[in-house]
């Protein structure tokens, strides 16, 4: 009797375990609707691109409001997100662990990354590379203007060899002055101990706001690396994948097309068919995405913003410009000469 | 009877300290053993080859001072590079560090109460603040605050002074130089023998004197002798000039460099100057009298009886403070310095040889240190107290 009692209360243990374990979706956008929110891998110490106010608590930059976009389509609710602090090492063991849904994270995009480390690479949000701040006043406007000059940098990831190889490449002469520490070279930097200082120019620019004088100090446009900047997600679940890209590319078309959070509401009696289909007036391109509603597109551009609002938002106050003196950076779209294409939506 | 009294081996005190011995050196070795199969094992593991092929390689990076280096020297000299820019720091800091460290602490038993008590601050402050802090002081606080580098502050003499460090003229040899260091090698000879014979002199008639000022005038007089006798100045100063960035030739302190050697000279000579107290006061004030008794004036007391007996206490600690300092220098990293420790960081960023390279790092120092002791026991015997 006592037995029959004690493998009953087991078994009215183990039951609700059991059901959890069956009502769990396996696929990733079905265990985000069923958790009630997106977990996302970001940045918490990048000014611009992923930064965690330590005051308010809050999350802000360009790749935090590409997770508040992904956020919208599935819930039309930007603030739906928890986000994850990463570190640089930790980033893709935590992704490939299921740990987050999402790593936004300045991450570059390159082949063992996206090969060795089984990962997919959604369209690149933001296209970075290694640069070099100088003073305005120093008249260094070229790489070969650098011959001779002391350039201040962290010790670290490639950074130092990319800068011996531009060295080798143009024959010049640099003396790098190497530190392990952000602020001992950013205060090097700031003192005038260098004549330049390198690191991706999304760290530079982050660097630059808090110098003493940020307004005597400008960076290069000639990049010496190419660090092109995506979304992650792991392999294994395409349909997760398909959302996460075309989230981006929802951003980035809506730029092309004009359709901006201002006029979005506007936008929906457009005649432009290709507007009606983005902002899903005509078709059914939300309810393919496993989605609830064929307006994600529109709540993203209405609660977030497009791809110019969001650059304009988080990169623009780091004197990052999308067209400088009228020549495209790479971050400019494509029918301005940059390399930001969206995909159409048909 | 006697077999009765013997005592069992298991009791034999002799045989227990051998059979303890054997035991400890037998745990020891099978800790070794264990920690390099392990080591072999985990590298077998996660595919990671153990190997120095590497070192052969172009190193693609850049070091801002010491010997010349371009980016496509291997690895190797780049590590040599880093171990010279050690050499340099640790070398200068031992040779400034005793000597401001003795300075202070007869200061420190000065009778004259300002002198006492501003030594007596000194090294209160210095000694009980991290040497890390002290360095980035020193090189935020004092050498990033020096002019920018085309307002340097200029001396007379080519001698500039900015936060791009200190640079002056740099002597450069002719072609007479050569029969110059001909007969600064004879002046070298001729003043030992000076030296040896006023010494001699001395011991035979019985009175206290200065043989070494002997020696050291020779040399002089035969050196500044030969420099004016020959046609051509053997030696002229090739001063720095401004480039487009930095100032270009001549001899060139960074204040990467200065800030450490500064930093590492000031610290450990608070150290230095408690043990020179410590080995003064360690020397019996009846000493002191007989000295005065005899008539010595202070200087020769402090040169004849006292430091010779206060070397025997303070040589032991100084040694520990010389290898502190040689081991504390790898602080550099800091502040930037390129020494051996930051070099060899780099090296494994870029080559992926981190335990390869830590293996290197850990030989240098123990090799820096094992030779500064072996030198100072030497040291240490020769002036210890010899007993008649």
């Amino acid at each position: 009797m006592r037995k029959i009692l004690a493998v009953g209360l087991v078994v009215a243990l183990l039951l609700p375990l059991l059901t959890i374990g069956q009502g769990q979706p396996t696929d990733t956008l079905g265990r985000v609707k069923a958790r009630g929110n997106l977990i996302c891998g970001v940045n918490n110490g990048v000014p611009g691109f992923g930064f965690l106010d330590e005051r308010t608590g809050t999350f802000s930059g360009f790749d935090v409001d590409y997770c508040k976009t992904l956020a919208t389509a599935i819930f039309n609710d930007p603030a739906k997100v928890t986000y994850r602090p990463l570190t640089a090492a930790a980033r893709f063991t935590a992704l490939a662990a299921g740990e987050v849904d999402v790593l936004i994270r300045n991450t570059t995009r390159t082949f063992s990354r996206d090969v060795e480390l089984k990962l997919n690479f959604a369209p690149v949000t933001f296209y970075d590379g290694q640069g070099f701040m100088v003073r305005k006043t120093s008249r260094i406007n070229t790489l070969r203007d650098l011959n001779g000059a002391t350039v201040c940098v962290l010790q670290g990831t490639t950074t130092e060899q990319n800068l011996a190889d531009m060295a080798r490449r143009l024959g010049i002469t640099i003396r790098p002055l190497v530190f392990t520490d952000v602020s001992a070279r950013d205060k090097a930097y700031d003192e005038g101990r260098c004549d330049a200082m390198t690191a991706d120019a999304s760290g530079l620019a982050g660097a630059r706001v808090k110098l003493s004088k940020p307004d005597d100090h400008k960076i290069l446009a000639e990049l010496i690396s190419k660090e092109p900047l995506a979304p992650v997600v792991r392999h294994g679940d395409d349909a997760w994948y398909d959302l996460v890209t075309w989230t981006v590319y929802c951003t980035i078309e809506a730029e092309e097309l004009g359709v901006n959070s201002k006029n979005v509401t506007a936008q929906r009696g457009s005649a432009d068919p290709n507007v009606r289909r983005l902002l899903g007036v005509e078709g059914d391109f939300g309810k393919k995405l496993g989605l609830d509603s064929n307006d994600w597109c529109g709540n993203i551009i209405a609660k977030v913003g497009n791809y110019g609002e969001i650059y304009e938002r988080n990169i623009k106050p780091l004197a990052l410009e999308r067209v400088v003196d009228g020549k495209p950076s790479p971050n400019a779209l494509w029918t301005d000469g940059g390399l930001i294409y969206g995909i159409p939506f048909r | 009877m006697t077999r009765a009294a013997r005592i069992p081996f298991w009791r034999d005190i002799r045989v227990l300290r051998i059979s303890a011995q054997i035991a400890f050196v037998l745990l020891v070795v099978l800790l070794g053993n264990w920690l390099y199969s392990n080591l072999q094992t985990n590298l077998r593991a996660t595919n990671i080859s153990f190997s120095y092929d590497f070192l052969q390689q172009p190193a693609s990076m850049g070091i801002s001072e010491g010997l010349p280096f371009q980016p496509t020297d291997s690895y190797q000299y780049a590590f040599w590079v880093g171990v010279f820019n050690t050499l340099r720091v640790v070398f200068l800091g031992m040779v400034l560090a005793t000597l401001l460290g003795l300075v202070i602490g007869v200061a420190r038993l000065s009778s004259n109460w300002l002198v006492r008590t501003l030594s007596g601050i000194y090294i209160e402050t210095l000694r009980n603040t991290p040497l890390v802090v002290q360095l980035v002081f020193w090189y935020t606080a004092v050498f990033l605050k020096l002019p920018r580098v085309d307002e340097s502050l200029q001396f007379p003499g080519s001698i500039y002074l900015s936060q791009r460090g200190l640079v002056m003229p740099q002597p450069q040899p002719t072609e007479s130089f050569a029969l110059w260091g001909l007969t600064l090698l004879l002046g070298c000879v001729l003043a030992v023998g000076v030296y040896i014979a006023r010494r001699i002199y001395l011991e035979r008639v019985q009175r206290p004197g200065t043989p070494w000022l002997w020696g050291l005038s020779t040399f002089l007089f035969i050196a500044t002798g030969s420099w004016f006798l020959l046609p051509q100045s053997p030696l002229t100063w090739e001063p720095p000039v401004m480039g487009i960035f930095n100032f270009e030739g001549g001899m060139q302190f960074t204040p990467e460099f200065t800030a450490l050697l500064l930093g590492l000279v000031i610290y450990t000579a608070a150290f230095i100057a408690e043990i020179v107290r410590a080995g003064i006061l360690a020397v019996s004030k009846g000493q002191k009298e007989a000295a005065r008794a005899l008539g010595l004036t202070n200087l020769q007391m402090m040169r004849l009886i006292v430091l010779p007996q206060a070397l025997r206490v303070m040589i032991p600690p100084t040694t520990s403070q010389y290898l502190n300092l040689a081991k504390n220098s790898s602080l550099a990293v800091a502040i930037g310095y390129p020494d051996l420790f930051n070099v060899a960081n780099t090296i494994i960023n870029q080559s992926g040889r981190a335990i390869e390279v830590i293996l290197m790092i850990m030989g240098s120092y123990l090799t820096i240190s094992l030779l500064t002791s072996l030198f100072m026991n030497w040291y240490n015997r020769r002036v210890r107290l010899v007993e008649r």
